[in-house]
């Protein structure tokens, strides 16, 4: 049915998987689940996807879409704070600290709000980014940031219950807080300037094709988004 | 622009569209009343509004909305303007203060007149307000505001951090209307922006407000105090969706980090009773 390989991909397996009698833990894990049925033909239907991992369609969809942003920015300050750039100074460190710990909190609040409907761990590739220049990494936390700005923003009139669009609204102003403060150390007064607003001083949205084509080259599992709502 | 596009594009949507209302003809009738008299950047606006109706939010609701937002945004728009032609005033911070309290202003004053044009589109009619009807003072509560540096940037920081949790507030109010939704968000975040910058001048200040972060550390005033503490209360919670967010899954996340993660929202009653005191 899977490949192991396939199987440490998918979410609750992950952890399952490295500890002993792994089989007989992964049925339990999966028997506690609601949906354990639901949740096992899941897992085989994405990883036996020629299309790679699919995001899902609906809410669901859109808070996987989510999600993997979230799983990317966090794996990015995750290794930044690991090893930090030749320079940095105690405020920079501080700031890409908090902004590690906000990144991860948002990825694993999309984790457990999706359940059994999360797509699995992404394998992300940061080959182009040199970790020890600080316009390096500092130039890829803007880029993410105004990404993640633009992403929220575009997928807002896509969320159908009304609660999910409140909950991606109290996100979206921390990730521009985010991108704020990262524009400020590279520039003063960048913080909102015309490379990401627009002629009547709106952010720019992006919508999850958009996004998708520029963070994917940043991630090497192969994302299908093509059932998100339009 | 092509109208007969739109109407397409609508139908992908939403494929009961014609149900909702009585049949396509009747949509270009409606659409061709409006059109007359509306710009065409304003057109997906306007378009949106023939539809609200059916979806439950009228275009009465919307306006009210976003002529909400317009005093806000006048608020906002007059403070900074008074302050950076008060040459005193910001002769007290650094040059590139000063250039960043003129470029959120201009900034404010796009959102006045892009709100104004929106409202208009959708049949409305905009609120206007000057200098005029604002008292910064806010009933004597900050009566240096103009005066003293630290006392501006921290009704700086105030004004954006509420004005965020604003829109936010308000964003399931305008679902209806895609793009009202997403040109409010496109603001909402743009606010965000501009709270973080004045939060990172009161950090530079040095003094009372040298902990300032870019982000809201629970219903931390970061040494403003009382007098704007009502914009604050809320912002110190950590479950989301009934999730727990500290140390959610066994990572090491503070109380502080989860409730600066999530940014609060605001009810049209709460902000309207934190800003009243500025209106005359």
């Amino acid at each position: 049915m899977q490949t192991k390989s396939e199987a440490i991909n998918t979410g609750v397996v992950e952890e399952v998987i490295a500890s002993p009698n792994s089989r007989r833990n992964f049925l339990i894990k999966a028997g506690s689940l609601s949906m354990a049925s639901a949740f096992v033909l899941n897992a085989c239907k994405k990883s036996s996807s020629d299309n790679g991992v699919n995001l899902g369609s609906g809410d669901f969809g859109i808070l996987n879409y989510a999600y993997a942003l979230e799983q990317l920015e966090a794996a990015f300050y995750i290794k930044v704070i690991a090893s930090p750039y030749v320079g940095i100074t105690a405020v920079e460190a501080a700031m890409l600290t908090d902004i590690r710990d906000h990144e991860i909190a948002h990825r694993e609040f999309f984790k457990n709000a999706l359940g059994g409907n999360a797509i699995i761990g992404l394998d992300v590739n940061f080959t182009t980014i040199d970790f020890t220049s600080r316009a390096s990494v500092l130039g890829t936390a803007k880029a993410f940031e105004d990404l993640g700005v633009s992403a929220y923003n575009g997928a807002g009139q896509l969320i159908a219950d009304v609660n999910y669009l409140a909950l991606a609204g109290k996100i979206v102003s921390v990730e521009a807080r985010h991108a704020a403060a990262i524009r400020e150390l590279l520039g003063v007064n960048t913080f909102a300037d015309s490379s990401v607003l627009d002629a009547n001083a709106l952010d720019k949205s992006r919508t999850p094709a958009e996004v998708l084509a520029i963070a994917g080259a940043y991630i090497n599992t192969k994302i299908d988004a093509s059932n998100l709502p339009s | 622009m092509n109208l007969q596009n739109i109407i397409s594009d609508i139908e992908k949507v939403d494929p009961e569209v014609y149900e909702r209302t009585s049949d396509r003809r009747d949509i270009f009738k409606n659409f061709g009343g409006v059109g007359k008299k509306i710009a065409l950047s304003a057109l997906p606006f306007a378009l949106g509004g023939i539809f609200n109706k059916a979806y439950g939010q009228t275009t009465a609701d919307i306006i009210g909305v976003l002529n909400f937002a317009l005093k806000l945004e006048y608020l906002e728009f007059n403070f900074y303007q008074q302050g950076v032609a008060n040459a005193a005033l910001m002769a007290q911070g650094t040059p590139a203060n000063t250039a960043a309290f003129t470029i959120i202003r201009d900034h404010e004053n796009s959102h006045v007149n892009f709100l104004r044009t929106v409202i208009t589109s959708l049949g409305g009619t905009p609120v206007t307000l000057t200098a005029a009807n604002f008292d910064y003072t806010a009933r004597g509560a900050f009566p240096t505001w103009n005066t003293n540096y630290d006392v501006y940037l921290a009704i700086a920081q105030a004004f954006e951090d509420t004005g965020v949790r604003a829109y936010k507030g308000q964003a399931g109010n305008v679902k209806s209307n895609r793009t009202v939704l997403t040109a409010a968000l496109n603001i909402h975040s743009v606010e965000g922006r501009h709270a973080a910058r004045v939060r990172l001048m009161r950090a530079g200040r040095g003094g009372a407000g040298a902990i300032t972060k870019p982000w809201i550390t629970g219903k931390d005033t970061s040494g403003i105090g009382p007098n704007v503490q009502a914009s604050y209360n809320g912002e110190e919670n950590v479950t989301q969706a009934g999730i727990v967010i500290t140390n959610i899954n066994g990572m090491s996340i503070s109380a502080n980090a989860a409730s600066e993660a999530f940014d609060e929202p605001l009810t049209a009653a709460e902000v309207s009773a934190i800003v009243a005191p500025f209106f005359v």
